[in-house]
């Protein structure tokens, strides 16, 4: 198996069983480099154990998911910034 | 909802007589998944090095060629994922960790393996002394494939493989635990599978 | 449409199997009743959880093959692999009448609907066709014109999915062009493509940069990151670029 590296939007399942809007086009921004992108563009790291999503650009994780015994537990010090539309 | 069950659904398991060698919950796997928190790392060998660093009276450091001459141990160990798979008898060759350890002077009680890539993974360093752990760097007689975690990964077949670190560059004693990547996020601190310590609490 | 979209958590929802349709041998189109679908959009996914008897859970995406038109039923198109785990399970087990748990819908981030405008060009790989799918059949149920151009990469003509009603998108619609590559054995007589996409082919297939086009790539993780890179380095904006990628092997 090579690179499992996916498209934001591939966390956007367990995203959306935390966040009540689309997580995927929400904007954020790397704390690692400032890339500034919907959670869509970024890279999604999804296996069994947990979800990372990662910066294209310099790779720091800006969120870690997992979802354990009935609770989610979610990492964000790696997003510096979030900006979700009133919208949708 | 939790009580819907997929008519025949059963996935990929085997089960019979290998089970009583199943720690609880587990499954026995045929193939060797891959579960990545982040892409796959190439660092050359040439820049390649492993250190022992942290609550030392002086860090240790070695090259790729250095750390390739010392003394080499060969593993057949059964590993087991926390997300239940389990795979028998798989076999590696590299470093004990008390060979690597026995280079340092430390009171600390406490390892945190680090990798290429920003993983970390605690220990206490009971657990990774007395023949319990290795820096291995073959795995079935080859280099280890680097979604396997090469050029080399941390090998601690007694606990849950998410210990078992890739792409590990070195060991931090600490004299103060602290979780690292996965045991901060509702992963148990220690991860025994005799004793189904998969979750924090457990 | 719009005003119902994600003001809620994510739930597991029950859905029923409604029909099924063999496409092509390795792949089959499942059709579910989804009584609480609150809508979604062409190129969103579902994710598919299975439980067996003792509690083992296995969970995957799979991209919506119907168009938001055909709510509330939803419709995905599963490619079994070899060594997969789910998707031998959804090809060649399920029957219609059997439940299926999923939870969607997901990721309006890659998403096209017609007031979006164009052109449109749509990359496939393999089952990468299915979400661009959703968007062609959503294309036709809004009688769009919008000028569309789909690049197909299948290893085969038999495994070309969806290849009846692609044939009939194109007849009588001269804005919609599909082109194929097929990588590893061709019909006799083929004219067409022959190998895996590169940046001249793209470059031949393509919509010229300057033409503004919204690209939509989706297939195995390496399909996509050539074809994306091919089109940056045809010119096109990285933001006029939407990825899918379903991962080293395409599925599970």
């Amino acid at each position: 198996m090579m690179e499992s590296r996916l498209d934001g939007n591939a966390a956007g399942g367990i995203l959306g069983a935390i966040f009540p809007f689309d997580m995927t086009t929400a904007i954020a921004t790397c704390a690692g480099c400032g890339l500034t992108d919907p959670i869509g563009a970024f890279m999604a790291y999804v296996s069994a154990i947990g979800t990372v999503v990662r910066c294209p650009r310099c790779d720091n994780a800006l969120m870690r998911l997992t979802n354990v015994r009935g609770h989610y537990w979610m990492d964000t010090r790696g997003m510096r910034m979030l900006r979700i539309s009133e919208g949708r | 909802m939790s009580d819907f069950i997929s008519r025949g659904f059963r996935g990929r398991r085997q089960t019979g007589e290998v089970s009583a060698r199943l720690p609880p919950g587990q499954y026995l796997e045929r193939g060797f998944p891959v579960l990545s928190a982040g892409p796959t790392p190439h660092t050359p060998l040439d820049k390649w090095d492993f250190s022992v660093v942290g609550s030392v009276e002086a860090p240790k450091r070695w090259t790729w060629d250095e750390f390739r001459a010392l003394p080499r141990e060969s593993v057949t160990a059964d590993i087991h994922c926390v997300t239940k798979w389990s795979k028998f008898d798989t076999h590696w060759e590299g470093v004990s960790v008390d060979t690597l350890l026995g280079e340092v002077v430390s009171e600390a009680d406490y390892v945190a393996a680090f990798s290429d890539g920003g993983y970390t993974t605690n220990l206490p360093r009971e657990h990774v002394t007395d023949g319990k752990a290795w820096v291995v760097y073959l795995y079935e007689g080859e280099p280890i494939p680097p979604e396997h975690g090469g050029p080399a990964r941390l090998l601690v077949p007694h606990l849950y493989f998410w210990k078992s670190a890739k792409w590990v560059r070195g060991l931090r004693l600490m004299d103060e635990d602290e979780p690292g990547f996965w045991e901060t996020l509702g992963y148990h601190n220690l991860g025994d599978p005799w004793k189904e310590q998969r979750y924090t609490g457990d | 449409m719009e005003g119902t979209a994600l003001h809620r958590r994510l739930i597991w929802q029950l859905g029923e199997v409604v029909s099924t349709r063999t496409e092509t041998a390795r792949a089959r189109s499942l059709t579910l009743a989804m009584p609480e679908w609150p809508g979604h959009q062409s190129g969103q996914h579902v994710d598919v959880r299975l439980t067996a008897a003792d509690g083992y859970r296995a969970e995957r995406s799979y991209s919506i093959a119907s168009p938001p038109e055909d709510a509330p039923n939803v419709t995905v198109t599963v490619e079994r692999l070899e060594n997969g785990e789910v998707s031998p399970y959804l090809v060649d087990e399920v029957q219609t009448g059997d439940r299926v748990e999923l939870r969607g819908p997901i990721g309006g981030y890659f998403v096209w609907e017609a007031r979006l405008g164009g052109p449109l060009f749509l990359v496939g790989g393999g089952s990468g066709i299915v979400p661009l799918m959703a968007m062609l059949r959503h294309r036709r149920a809004a009688r769009s014109a919008v000028p569309t151009r789909l690049l197909y990469s299948a290893r085969s003509q038999d495994e070309v999915i969806y290849r009846h009603e692609l044939e009939d998108l194109t007849h009588g619609d001269e804005m919609l062009q599909v082109i194929y590559t097929l990588t590893r054995q061709q019909p006799p007589g083929w004219t067409g493509y022959h190998r895996r996409i590169d940046t001249d082919l793209l470059g031949e297939a393509a919509w010229p940069a300057q033409d503004y086009a919204r690209a939509y790539i989706c297939g195995p993780t390496p399909f996509v990151e050539t074809a994306a890179a091919s089109l940056v380095a045809l010119g096109y904006p990285p933001a006029r670029i939407k990825t899918e990628r379903f991962g080293p092997t395409g599925g599970g």
